[in-house]
């Protein structure tokens, strides 16, 4: 028996856009108690799909133009407006990406939950909210009486996911609809909320649609898989079939580009540090307001007595979950931030306390590579000139930075048109290319990469990261390596250092860390390493 | 830029404002082609309905024309207007840029500042200035900037806020750049879009306000402006509606303009808004 039925289904586009059809053609089933793994990089139209499924695509530009929905016989794509909302949130819910944009921020947990009944079912107020607390009771969440009264901001990221999936599956779907639901999530937490999708799944005989990027996540909790590219579905099959024996070129592509969880063969390195630092205290306060008005101050020891040594010609991984402090320590490090006490010292100079001027000399020897591409080019300067910045402010000649900034296109891969190009005429990957030629531009002896990869697609990916190697041999680069992805850490880093709450938990070789963790914090995220049963040799 | 033309011309209203704006510049400018005489001098019989005696819109109560009136207004209007704005813009971008990139004692200080001037109702304000200054071209222009300014640096300040925090800014951080440049260089260009959307709206605030000051016989006495003639007719309000009627039009459809051309400008220059059509 099948739950859904999409047939040849056909999503447009806007007129203008890159591709006629967001999704063309699209065939797929799900059967009851089933996990079906939508998986692709972005753009491929796999979110699409699961919007057209709901009913939610923003019309009316984005609009099924062919083929059909059906959900136990009746299609979707016929239905008026009026069945269409019935069936959301009864028969088929769905779960998002950010659970804090998903749910409304000025209204409580339970009274969110409440609405579902509300709108779907006739029942007396004390039962609508024993069933509430059930659920919230169901999906593990601690102290249900607290969390109906709280407000979304009030819980932590892992928190709002589960009261999410609780409101999804207040009506008992048939089909659930999960769009990268632990994709925003730290990977500890991302384990657990895996964990309970497939649980209340298996107790509720659901059937699940899971949109995803990670093959580590499809290889945890498919049961089938289909492959999306350009909004064509390329590849379908059991998780089985797709994981160990793809037979699209497309999905063997993607799946070569996942990191292995095999850390590097350890390289030949000098014992010499080019940076240490050196007991590294940074406290943030916020609150307080003037004249103490507007509540109490807050302070957040954002990196507590940190100590580093990074030698030279290797690459230093910083890893930890989100707010532990290692983007703080990276902005540390190139003086964005002033730390509050401990020593910054570079070749023997200590860095820290050092005025803007006094510490122009030594910016060209530290540089850094940003996270988000879309945000860490100027949208207004063309690309030639923003290479070229850096040398100019060194009292570089101009004819000479120019040359310099052509030949840094060319080292990392773009075409020479690029020099007089804007940003925004570049894909993400190039132009993180971009900015790694920024960074270069200065001749530094150490890059502080602050997860430079993770904004980008898995194939993106490994380009850069292959790009990054190659220019730390060439330019005898050190490198400290900021990320949350332990799969990235370990193709890329010769040592790691692993952070939790503002502090170094653990330090040690790639390879060791991998083997034989010593803090059981490590231990515990080495464990929630999505798929790592699957490809671990 | 043809491409920001391209995104102009979407909006009808829009361009049938910039050709009404158009118009009225072209008037202004050949004003003393059109009416070579000065328009405070008497051309002919008093209170001449329009049409009648030579007068093509009706004379005033002591014989001038009304016409030239509003030709040779319309550079005053336009002049005050624009020289205004240019000066509120100017004070206001610097005021918000500073406390948005410094932040901190000086954001407090700036901005409190800011709150101060617009606690006052504006154009009180500006009738207490030219008041104190005695009415010239140069203290309505001062006054009207005065209280047109703390819009600006709310606006730059937070646009400053938000920017400074990017990337990129950092990355500029990181290159050793002086914070001068990096003001100028790389945060200003980036918010130039919502500072000329403000800009084209104040000018017509500026109008209305430099209307409402001659209105008031607080203009300046040696210069013919459509406040002015609005003022000086309004007894006649009865007698010879055409004398407070056409400045009053002339009024309403610049005004209504700049507000087309400067909805526009946000549509056009405004990323998140485009996608709305």
């Amino acid at each position: 028996m099948r739950l859904l039925e999409i047939r040849n289904l056909h999503v447009c586009l806007p007129e203008g856009s890159e591709r006629a059809h967001a999704v063309e053609a699209v065939d797929l089933d799900l059967a009851p108690n089933e996990i079906l793994c939508i998986v692709g990089e972005s753009g491929s139209g796999k979110s699409l799909t699961a919007r057209a499924v709901m009913g939610l695509l923003p019309k009316p530009h984005v609009r099924v133009v062919d083929g059909t929905i059906e959900m136990d016989g009746e299609d979707l794509v016929s239905a008026s407006d009026a069945r269409m909302r019935d069936i959301r949130g009864s028969a088929i819910s769905m779960i998002f990406q950010e659970p804090m944009t998903a749910l409304n921020p000025v209204m409580s947990i339970g009274d969110q939950i409440d609405e579902v009944f509300r709108f779907h079912v006739s029942m007396g107020r004390r039962e609508r909210r024993e069933r509430a607390l059930a659920l919230l009771e169901d999906v593990h969440l601690p102290d249900p009486e607290y969390i109906m009264r709280a407000y979304p901001h009030e819980l932590s990221g892992g928190q709002r996911q589960r009261a999410m999936i609780a409101m999804a599956l207040a009506l008992d779907p048939k089909i659930l609809i999960a769009d990268e639901p632990t994709t925003a999530l730290d990977v500890t937490t991302q384990a657990q909320i895996l964990k309970l999708i497939k649980e209340m799944q298996a107790a509720h005989n659901t059937g699940v649609l899971f949109i995803t990027h990670d093959f580590g996540v499809v290889a945890d909790i498919a049961d089938r898989v289909a492959v999306m590219q350009f909004g064509k579905l390329v590849e379908t099959g059991t998780a089985d079939e797709v994981l160990n024996n793809p037979r699209h070129p497309y999905t063997q592509a993607l799946i070569a580009a996942v990191p292995s969880l095999t850390p590097r063969p350890p390289r030949g390195q000098s014992a010499q540090p080019v940076l240490q630092i050196d007991s590294l205290i940074k406290t943030f306060r916020s609150g307080g307001g003037i004249l103490g008005f507007g509540g109490g101050e807050r302070i957040v020891k954002a990196v507590d007595d940190v100590t580093l040594e990074l030698r030279r010609g290797e690459t230093l991984g910083i890893v930890g979950e989100s707010g532990s402090g290692k983007s703080t320590v990276a902005r540390c490090i190139v003086r964005l931030v002033d730390a509050d006490s401990g020593r910054i010292l570079l070749n023997g100079t200590d860095l820290n306390g050092l005025g803007r001027a006094e510490m122009r000399p030594f910016r060209s020897s530290i540089q850094m590579m940003f996270q988000d591409p879309f945000a860490s080019l100027n949208p207004r300067t063309r690309v030639g000139k923003i290479i070229m910045q850096g040398p100019l402010l060194q009292g570089v000649p101009a004819t000479e930075a120019q040359a310099k900034a052509r030949e840094l296109l060319s080292i990392v891969g773009l075409d020479d048109r690029a020099y007089d190009r804007f940003p925004h005429e570049f894909s993400g990957g190039q132009r993180q290319r971009i900015g790694i030629a920024r960074a270069l531009a200065l001749d530094p002896d150490v890059l502080v990469a602050d997860e430079p990869v993770s904004a980008l697609d898995v194939s993106i990916q490994a380009q850069i990261l292959k790009l990054l190697d190659e220019i730390r041999e060439r330019m005898s680069l050190s490198m400290i390596f900021i990320t949350h992805d332990l799969r990235v850490a370990a193709q890329v880093c010769d040592r790691l250092a692993v952070m939790r709450n503002g502090e170094i938990v653990e330090t040690g070789a790639t390879a060791e860390v991998f083997k034989d963790p010593q803090a059981s914090y490590t231990k515990e995220l080495l464990a929630a390493v999505p798929g790592q049963n699957w490809r671990s040799a | 830029m043809r491409n920001f033309w391209q995104l102009y011309k979407r909006n009808r209203s829009a361009v049938a404002g910039l050709i009404i704006l158009v118009v009225v510049v072209v008037v202004a400018a050949i004003a003393p082609i059109l009416f070579p005489q000065d328009p405070f001098s008497l051309a002919g019989l008093a209170m001449s309905p329009p049409g009648e005696n030579g007068f093509l819109l009706g004379s005033d109560s002591l014989g001038r024309d009304v016409a030239a009136g509003i030709a040779h207004g319309a550079k005053t209007s336009l002049l005050i207007g624009l020289l205004a704005t240019i000066v509120a813009v100017g004070f206001g971008t610097i005021m918000g840029g500073l406390a948005g990139y410094f932040g901190g004692k000086i954001d407090d200080l700036l901005m409190r500042t800011t709150e101060m001037f617009q606690t006052i109702p504006s154009f009180v304000f500006a009738i207490l200035l030219v008041a104190i200054l005695k009415p010239s071209i140069n203290s309505i222009v001062i006054a009207i900037a005065v209280v047109s300014w703390p819009a600006v640096a709310r606006l730059v300040r937070g646009e400053f806020l938000s920017l400074k925090n990017r990337e990129f800014v950092q990355a500029c951080h990181t290159l050793g750049m002086s914070d001068i440049r990096i003001m100028l260089g790389e945060i200003l260009p980036n918010c130039l879009s919502p500072i000329i959307v403000i800009g084209s709206l104040m000018v017509a605030t500026a109008i209305l306000i430099e209307s409402g000051l001659a209105f008031l016989g607080l203009g300046d006495p040696n210069i013919m402006s459509w406040g002015f003639q609005v003022g000086a007719g309004r007894t006649l309000l009865r007698s010879a509606w055409w004398v407070v009627t056409f400045p009053g039009i002339a009024i309403l459809i610049t005004v209504l303009a700049i507000n087309l051309v400067g909805e526009g400008l946000n549509d056009a220059l405004n990323p998140r808004l485009r996608e709305r059509q």
